[in-house]
């Protein structure tokens, strides 16, 4: 068979198989990730209302105390199997909330804990995460250097 | 004494509103463009890196609370200020501002990840 033939082939298999999709909805899903999304912030808000007037918190002090409890939480409910239940409808509004961060740690460490301590779960837990730190740092840092640079 | 419970309420809205809002536009991108959900965290990170290395993205903490600082860009945000705040002592600042901030996160990310894989077993097949 001749190149482009295969690939005419493929394509026109891609499209059947695409036809049997069930439709995206889009304004449904939107409105779960705007519902998910905005329920875990206001969860961060009430820790926020609560370690400010009962311990005193301020600050970074109080964010860092905020994203250790969320993250927490998130990582339970990962290990609970409730986060991957929740993500299921909540699409975006499960993922970008750092509880969503603290699943991407923890949900390959659940995962690949049978291949071992240090190439199963230590080395997996960083699948997900190691990219965002890689490139956080990388671009935290530039900033800082721009602007220790202008002064 | 009731202004009071009004404020703290209507932070709990736009901390909804804003939180929400950022999950949206996730999910439209999601939506049009098929990305995997590690890439989207990735790009939302470095824009809050970006919006804070401009001075913007504290306005939003300012005005929303959590709804700016839980969202992953929140954790871009911590990062640039981190290292903004290291630039002002020096280049070694500089260096070691943005992982110091974002300590806390990555910390507990990986303290409590190892925990709750010593407890619990993986549910993802079964469910």
């Amino acid at each position: 068979m001749t190149e482009k033939k295969s690939r005419l082939r493929n394509e026109n298999y891609i499209a059947y198989v695409n036809s049997f999709d069930p439709p995206t909805h889009h304004f449904k899903n939107c409105l779960h990730a705007f519902g998910v999304g905005g329920f875990i912030c206001c969860i961060g808000q009430f820790f926020r209302v609560v370690l400010e007037s009962a311990f005193g918190l301020s600050g970074d002090e109080l964010s860092g105390t905020v994203s250790i409890l969320l993250i927490f939480l998130g990582t339970l409910l990962t290990g609970l199997g409730v986060y991957d239940r929740i993500g299921r409808t909540a699409g975006a509004g499960s993922i970008v909330p750092i509880t969503g961060f603290a699943n991407s740690v923890c949900s390959p460490a659940l995962e690949f804990k049978t291949e071992g301590w240090i190439y199963g779960l230590a080395a997996k837990m960083f699948v997900v995460a190691g990219p965002i730190i890689v490139y956080g740092v990388l671009s935290g840092t530039l900033v800082g250097v721009i602007y220790w640079l202008l002064g | 004494m009731f202004s009071e419970y009004l404020d703290v309420l209507l932070m709990f809205i736009k901390a909804f509103t804003v939180g929400g809002l950022i999950c949206t536009i996730a999910q439209v991108i999601i939506n049009l463009t098929d990305l995997t959900s590690g890439k989207i965290l990735v790009y939302f990170m470095l824009a809050g890196v970006v919006l804070q290395g401009l001075g913007v993205y504290r306005y939003l903490v300012d005005f929303a609370g959590a709804g700016a600082t839980v969202p992953i860009c929140g954790f871009g945000y911590l990062l640039a200020n981190g290292a903004v705040q290291g630039a002002e002592k020096g280049l070694f600042g500089a260096f070691t501002g943005a992982l110091s901030a974002a300590s806390a996160g990555v910390s507990a990310a990986v303290i409590f990840s190892f925990i709750m894989a010593l407890i619990f077993r993986s549910r993802s097949k079964k469910n």
